[in-house]
């Protein structure tokens, strides 16, 4: 890897690269039989790692850092936080 | 070509204007203030597009600039002396994001006691900066390095920011005759900016990242070896100004040095001053001659050697002061000297500062003492001149 | 609800629970990628483009602290000087890069009138260096430079009203938004958007590290602030304070206690002694706000 000239960052996105995913210690786990598919969770979520599936919200664990908003904030009570387990 | 008189501000407006640019962020500050007016009055009468922001202090100015840039647009702007201070990390963050801003200084005292009238403290204050630094004898260079400045760091072996000084008064409200150059000319010399990395929607990119240890080293020696490539591409530039506009540029220009025992570097206004003062002590047999310092960041060592190497005493005037130190350029000039086995006597001498006017005389003192000190070794290598024993 | 991309992506470096990412994705959903955005020193800019990442998936600038205002007003010329006028212009700011080091570039801004939708997202102190107290601070807040003490409340000053302020300079739109209220947040950026010159978008921002509560509770409690009156959602166009028009007025009222008890910053309010002195003053100018604004409180 070679520096940019003027120390731009030139990859758009290229945060990716950096899992944010090992920070937690809590693990949201998505009860699909009680998701009415409001996506309340994928606007609220700050990381932006939870994605519209059509059977209802996908978690991308690589970058969750298990704040439990998610689970907090679901009207339904979809969601759980869990012990994460290593 | 028109010949034009006119004062040095309006000659750095007018080189402005020739080139161009797109934004013109600028604040008023005395002895700038007429660029900003008479950038206003060249777009108001529509004799130039391009749009001036009014913002509303020095380093919103730079700022703008700073964003105006970065989004591909050509850019320049002029302040002084207080503005100058007031953008300082401004000027570093342009120059480490490598964005060709030119910009005209008026170069006045800095304060306190606050002060309107000439001296370099302003932008010799900036010289970590990693701007490229020029400085103007007369007004014609005021407008000619303008041009200059733009191609230079325009040029994709440099992208960095320049600045062009020319002094409070002595120049930027002295009225002198100007060639102005031909906008077709001009041009052809300095086709349109397009920059490789700008902000644009199509190529996402990030301006002014967070820098960390492990790569804040490098950027830094990266943006060091561009001022460094700046060298060569200053030579080729002065050069093709020459072949198109007909005037010379040096980044050291001797006069009457080849046999000189003693020779006096300048920067600015007081370069031609003391041209009449070496012809009229060489009347009276003195082996004396002077150095005009044109370009002074990237600083030219290799040329000062080479001018210097036949002569016993370097004169360093400095128009600004470093306080617990000397002059700064004083100090530049040592650092070219310091491991060569032989070298001239450097002595460095303070003068001119707040606008105290550097006459004929001041030379023939600068003479005289280096000289003794020649003859009867160095004393003090630090001295004030035409200073006001009586006040103190 | 789209599922694009994400014009803030994923693995920055964000605590767990900040609000700001969140706010941004949503206004970048809805200015969408032909939008140049400028950034001011603080917790977003230093989480998202540590070199040589950077989460921004829109051009992006980054200069100094104060100016993101400056720097978005030299952008916004430029674009119209090269053709390139369609592009938004967003300035996101923290509470500090706004409120104080950057009122003088902010209010030049706004008064030159360039085309410009600033941000800012208000945590209510310096978080970046550590939490330390900002005229954005509100009374009887704790933070490190102004911290609750045996002869101390807190921050002992009243919040800037920077909204106001804003407003004053005669701007075509300013607005105030949070996250607990994405559509009303979104209508507002979308309408911001549309304006030809510059708008103000103050954020409510409620921040997990510096307020001192447990992370789920971020957009909890920015919904408290809205259900107590502690923050108000409102938006005005043009310079006319009487012509405020308030998009959220909660069914019922809650007291502002409801929402201080929540947050650490407020724990001295409560332990060793109740403060219900403070927590009172806290109340009275909560009211008085809602009746400058035209609200009666339904008991």
């Amino acid at each position: 890897m070679k520096i940019a000239i003027g120390a731009i960052n030139e990859k758009p996105g290229s945060s990716k690269k950096y899992k944010t995913g090992s920070w937690r210690t809590l693990k949201p786990a998505i009860i699909l039989e009680k998701c009415k598919k409001c996506w309340m969770c994928k606007q609220l979520c700050p990381e932006g790692c939870i994605t519209k599936k059509e059977d209802g919200p996908q978690i991308n664990y690589e970058y969750c850092k298990g704040c439990g908003i998610c689970a907090h904030e679901c009207p339904f009570d979809a969601i759980i936080m869990e012990l994460e387990e290593r | 070509m028109t010949k034009m008189t006119i004062m040095g501000n309006m000659a750095t407006a007018m080189g402005a204007k020739l080139c161009r640019p797109h934004v013109i962020p600028a604040y008023p500050i005395t002895p700038s203030t007429l660029f900003p007016e008479k950038i206003s009055e060249f777009i108001a009468n529509g004799e130039m597009d391009g749009e001036m922001i009014r913002v509303e202090s020095e380093h919103s100015a730079m700022s703008a600039a700073i964003g105006a840039s970065a989004t591909g647009a050509r850019v320049c702007t002029a302040s002084a002396s207080q503005g100058i201070a007031l953008m300082h990390e401004m000027l570093f963050i342009a120059s480490g994001m490598r964005l060709p801003i030119v910009m005209a200084v008026g170069n006045r005292a800095l304060s306190a006691p606050i002060n309107i009238w000439c001296d370099h403290q302003d932008t010799i204050s900036e010289r970590d900066s990693g701007w490229l630094q020029f400085y103007a004898e007369k007004n014609q260079e005021g407008l000619d390095l303008m041009i200059l400045a733009f191609k230079i760091c325009e040029d994709k072996r440099v992208l960095l920011p320049g600045m062009v000084g020319i002094d409070a008064f002595v120049l930027t409200h002295t009225v002198e005759g100007v060639d102005v150059p031909e906008q077709k000319l001009v041009d052809d010399f300095l086709p349109p900016y397009k920059p490789k990395n700008y902000l644009d929607a199509r190529n996402p990119i990030t301006f002014g990242s967070f820098g960390t240890p492990e790569f804040y080293q490098e950027f830094k020696y990266a943006q060091v070896q561009a001022m460094e490539e700046s060298e060569k591409v200053i030579d080729e530039v002065f050069q093709e100004y020459k072949k198109v506009f007909g005037r010379p540029y040096q980044k050291l220009t001797p006069y009457r040095c080849a046999d000189a025992d003693v020779i006096i570097l300048t920067m600015g206004s007081m370069s031609g001053t003391a041209r009449a003062a070496v012809d009229i002590m060489r009347e009276e047999g003195k082996k004396v001659g002077c150095i005009k310092i044109t370009v002074y960041r990237p600083f030219p060592g290799k040329e000062l050697l080479n001018l210097t190497k036949n002569t016993k005493v370097l004169a360093v005037l400095d128009r600004d002061i470093t306080p617990g130190l000397g002059g700064a350029l004083y100090a530049d000039v040592a650092a070219q000297f310091v491991n060569r086995p032989v070298h001239p006597v450097i002595l460095n001498y303070i003068l001119g500062l707040g606008g105290r006017d550097i006459v004929i005389n001041d030379f023939k003192e600068i003479y005289d003492k280096s000289h003794e000190a020649l003859e009867k070794g160095v004393k003090n290598p630090v001295e004030w001149i035409n200073l006001n024993k009586e006040l103190l | 609800m789209t599922d694009e991309k994400p014009l803030f992506a994923c693995g920055h470096r964000a605590c767990a629970g900040c609000s700001e990412p969140i706010a941004v994705r949503m206004i970048l959903e809805e200015a969408g990628p032909n939008t140049i955005g400028t950034i001011c020193t603080g917790c977003l800019e230093v989480v998202s483009t540590g070199w040589p990442e950077t989460a921004w998936e829109i051009p992006l600038i980054h200069a100094a602290f104060e100016n993101s205002a400056s720097v978005a007003s030299g952008v916004e010329v430029a674009l119209r000087q090269l053709g390139r006028e369609d592009t938004h212009v967003i300035a996101f700011a923290g509470d500090g890069g706004t409120f104080d080091i950057g009122l003088q570039a902010l209010s030049g801004m706004l008064e030159r009138g360039h085309k410009v939708l600033y941000v800012c997202l208000d945590n209510e102190a310096y978080m970046n260096t550590g939490i330390q107290r900002c005229s954005s601070t509100p009374l009887g807040t704790s933070t490190t430079t102004s911290p609750a003490g045996t002869y101390s409340i807190g921050e002992d000053r009243h919040k800037k009203p920077i909204g106001a302020i804003c407003a004053v300079h005669c701007i075509p739109y300013t607005a105030t938004a949070t996250i607990a209220y994405p559509q009303d947040l979104k209508k507002k950026v979308r309408k911001a958007l549309t304006m030809d010159g510059p708008s103000f978008l103050h954020v409510f921002a409620p921040c997990p590290t510096g307020w001192r509560f447990s992370s789920e509770k971020t957009v909890e409690l920015a919904r408290l602030a809205v259900e107590t009156g502690v923050f108000v959602l409102w938006e005005l166009e043009g310079g006319n304070l009487q012509n405020i028009r308030v998009t959220k007025k909660p069914k019922t009222w809650r007291p502002v206690e409801d929402y201080l008890m929540q947050q650490g910053r407020y724990r001295h309010l409560f332990k060793p002694k109740k403060r219900q002195d403070v927590i009172a003053k806290i109340q009275q100018d909560v009211d008085d706000k809602l009746i400058d604004l035209g609200i009666t409180k339904e008991t």
